[in-house]
């Protein structure tokens, strides 16, 4: 795995692309030269299977493309060919990703290190395409490592970081690489993509090692347990995740050296943090009006800064506590919702206060939940939930309440 | 491009030529929990002698999961793995899918692999009938799918399926003394309607372990034809059906000679009877149903009614079907009267 070691020699530039987040997911797919790929329509992340249809047809890449007759086979046949060795991809979106649920459950306990791609979208009934976090977060207490992407760029280095991570034979988990619906499956931006060589260089062959079901290595895999080792394999799924820390960290240091871009912090981004009074948290593509936000009140004299979580699972526990314990208080903004939740409280929100209850220093904490259902998060939301944040300064404590923004009340 | 070495050929496995011709060689053994006279195992046994030790076998959630491989101890010689319930069909199309991609691609060594997906009536017939009849479609991926009909959810503790049959006593229909029968829907003809179905599924068959090696040699045929294909096999089940274990072989016997169960294969589009399923559609007299009814317990409510009921759709299936046994459509001739009448 040593990787890190070794010269980027010289090899091609990197191409320049115009392209969406879900055209650079199928991008770095090519490159990561997947072996079986399974669609199934529902907007928004379909966009990528479409993607990868135009690739597999035009001869860019070589692999097996089924689509399927519903999620839930979607999810399967990944699931099988990935036991028998092969490198897959598989996504959905909203019901889509609910109607996989069982699939969902299975991958992480058989060590299946598939790599997903949920466009986030709200979840029926009604039907509404637009961005909600719920539906990646079904599978938050599962094993599935949860990442969330704001540009076209991280989607493509995110996707080739997230075959070699899950398929370290450390870890074995599935991953899922959450791009908000519309604002990232749908945008184009510039995007580099980088060659194969270095491509080649980053990710190694997966491979299955005694865990391939072969003729060759005739296992029996997933007999039935019971009491009496259920809860070992439950702990064994526990420890990956805890050793996934460790390899998120080499596999982005590996990329930087070897590509020359990506964060020095995997896990989250701090836009403006290191004198800030006031510290926002956010997933996903809220970082955008939130950071031209900030922008506009550092203008007027208000120390604001924003701390935009990439990793979800495995949770950064220690880093983020240490960035967040700096302001006066904390701000988050949920995509997603809770109804009965402590504080009713979206997730990220609830994640961080339970993260937060053996810091020394906590600051107050204020929750918001805005944009369901894709509604536009705007600059006055953003001032709005600074205003309150300042507030809540002024008198030292957490405020109880969640607020919900933009809401017609 | 590595693609062209790839041939997507299939194991040819020549038919056996009589009970002493079978190969010895065991890759279904000892290691299993299965019920005294338990004829799914034996289907899983024969299934696997079959196909030969060059086999990845793939097993939805049932009795034959549940009972078969308890943690840290297996019968499988041959590599298996778990799916979901209703995931036979995902599992053969995934498993044959990845072994496609990874030889075409050079990444593992080229060989013709048998695939085996099994599930039991409820995994098949009722939740996974979506995902067999997918995977029925996508001819360029060899696989098997074999449902194991014992005719209820054997694992659970015996509730109806959709292949339960008509009226009998399960523990989600039981007989009470105002309503007599709670389950009234009459069985799914699963093998025909995937065959009628499927236009491109080169092979569909339905077996029973009491006529062994024509159960094992439609296996064989199966994985050596390509493409997806699929066989029913009707399994007794003393648990669920409630007789002595000792019966069970000749209630299997008993299903095909009332007629009740019909042993077929369509071949690459022709149907051809089997045994004593042949000898019926020559014209041997079907026993009657009460022979085989009134042999188990599941039954034991029956009235003469209820019987009577029985025997007339069993007669209808033989009299009436365009196919008789297989295809459901009125005849030809009668339809033709049926418009005249109009």
């Amino acid at each position: 795995m040593a990787v890190a070691t070794k010269t980027a020699p010289a090899v091609a530039e990197d191409r320049e692309l115009l392209i969406s987040g879900s055209e650079a997911v199928a991008e770095a797919l090519a490159l990561a030269d997947i072996d079986v790929v399974t669609a199934y329509p529902i907007r928004p992340y379909d966009t990528v299977m479409q993607a990868i249809a135009k690739k597999i047809a035009n001869g860019q890449l070589v692999a097996e493309y089924i689509v399927a007759e519903g999620e839930h086979s979607q999810f399967e046949v990944v699931k099988h060919a990935s036991t028998v060795g092969a490198r897959v991809f598989c996504g959905s979106s909203g019901v889509g990703w609910a109607y996989a649920m069982e699939c969902l459950v299975v991958t992480p306990p058989l060590r299946v290190p598939m790599v997903a791609m949920v466009g986030n979208r709200a979840l029926d009934d009604p039907g509404a395409f637009g961005v909600e976090h719920n539906d990646a977060l079904f599978v938050r207490d599962l094993g599935w490592m949860l990442v969330w992407i704001d540009s076209s760029q991280e989607a493509l280095d995110t996707t080739l970081i997230g075959y070699r991570l899950a398929e370290d034979r450390r870890v074995f988990l599935p991953l899922a690489i959450s791009a908000d619906g519309a604002f990232l499956t749908h945008s184009q931006a510039l995007t580099l993509v980088p060659p194969k060589a270095k491509v080649e260089r980053f990710l190694p062959p997966y491979n299955r090692g005694d865990l391939l079901l072969h003729p060759d290595n005739p296992i029996t895999v997933a007999p039935q347990a019971n009491e009496d080792w259920v809860i070992e394999i439950r702990r064994q799924n526990n420890e990956a995740m805890a050793r996934a820390v460790i390899v998120i960290e080499e596999a982005y240091a590996d990329f930087r050296t070897i590509f020359g871009r990506g964060p020095e912090n995997p896990w989250f981004e701090e836009y403006m943090t290191d004198d800030a009074e006031i510290i926002l948290v956010g997933m996903g593509t809220i970082s955008l009006p939130i950071k031209v936000g900030i922008r506009n009140m550092r203008a007027q004299g208000k120390k604001v800064g924003l701390v935009r979580l990439r990793w979800f699972r495995p949770f950064p526990t220690d880093r983020l506590v240490a960035a967040l314990s700096k302001a006066s208080v904390i701000g988050v903004i949920d995509r997603d919702y809770s109804f009965g939740s402590p504080f009713g409280s979206g997730v990220v929100a609830n994640e961080i206060r339970a993260a937060m209850y053996n810091a020394p220093k906590r600051p107050p904490l204020v929750s918001f939940i805005c944009g369901l259902g894709g509604r536009e998060v705007t600059l006055e939301d953003v001032y709005k939930v600074t205003d309150l944040c300042y507030n809540a300064a002024k008198t030292g404590k957490s405020d109880t309440k969640t607020h919900w923004l933009g809401v017609r009340e | 491009m590595p693609e062209t070495t790839f041939t997507n050929a299939t194991q040819v496995l020549e038919a056996f030529k009589g009970i002493k011709k079978v190969t010895i060689e065991e890759y279904f053994t000892s290691g299993h929990r299965t019920c005294q006279g338990c004829e799914s195992a034996l289907v899983m046994k024969l299934m696997v002698k079959a196909a030969g030790p060059r086999t990845i076998v793939l097993g939805s959630t049932g009795c034959m999961y549940v009972a078969n491989t308890t943690y840290y101890t297996t019968p499988w010689v041959v590599p298996w793995m778990h799916t979901q319930l209703g995931s036979s069909g995902a599992a053969a199309l995934g498993t044959a899918a990845g072994l496609k991609a990874l030889m075409r691609k050079g990444k593992m060594k080229s060989e013709p692999i048998n695939v085996i997906a099994f599930c039991g009536d409820g995994g098949g017939a009722d939740m996974g009938l979506n995902g067999i009849s997918a995977t029925l479609t996508h001819k360029e991926y060899n696989s098997l799918i074999l449902l194991y009909d014992n005719e209820s959810y054997a694992n659970t503790d015996i509730q109806l399926s959709g292949l339960t049959p008509y009226g009998a006593h399960t523990t989600f229909s039981p007989p009470g003394s105002v309503k007599r029968l709670i389950h009234t829907r009459w069985k799914k003809n699963v093998a025909g309607m995937l065959a009628a179905g499927h236009t491109e599924c080169r092979y569909v068959a339905t077996v029973c372990a009491s006529f062994a090696v024509e159960m094992m040699n439609k296996v064989r045929r199966a994985l050596t034809i390509g493409g997806p294909t699929f066989i029913h096999s009707l399994d007794p089940c003393p648990k669920g059906w409630d007789y002595d274990p000792m019966l069970s072989h000749d209630l299997g016997e008993l299903a095909i000679e009332t007629g009740i169960f019909p042993l077929y294969e369509v071949d690459d589009g022709l149907l051809k009877y089997y045994g004593k399923t042949k000898a019926i559609v020559e014209g041997r007299k079907r026993k009657p149903v009460r022979e085989y009814l009134l042999k188990q317990g599941r039954f034991a409510h029956f009235t003469e009614e209820d019987l009577a009921y029985f025997q007339a759709k069993v007669d209808e299936m033989w009299e009436k079907w365009e196919i008789p046994g297989v295809v459901p459509f009125k005849r030809l001739e009668a339809a033709k009267a049926a418009l005249e009448v109009k």
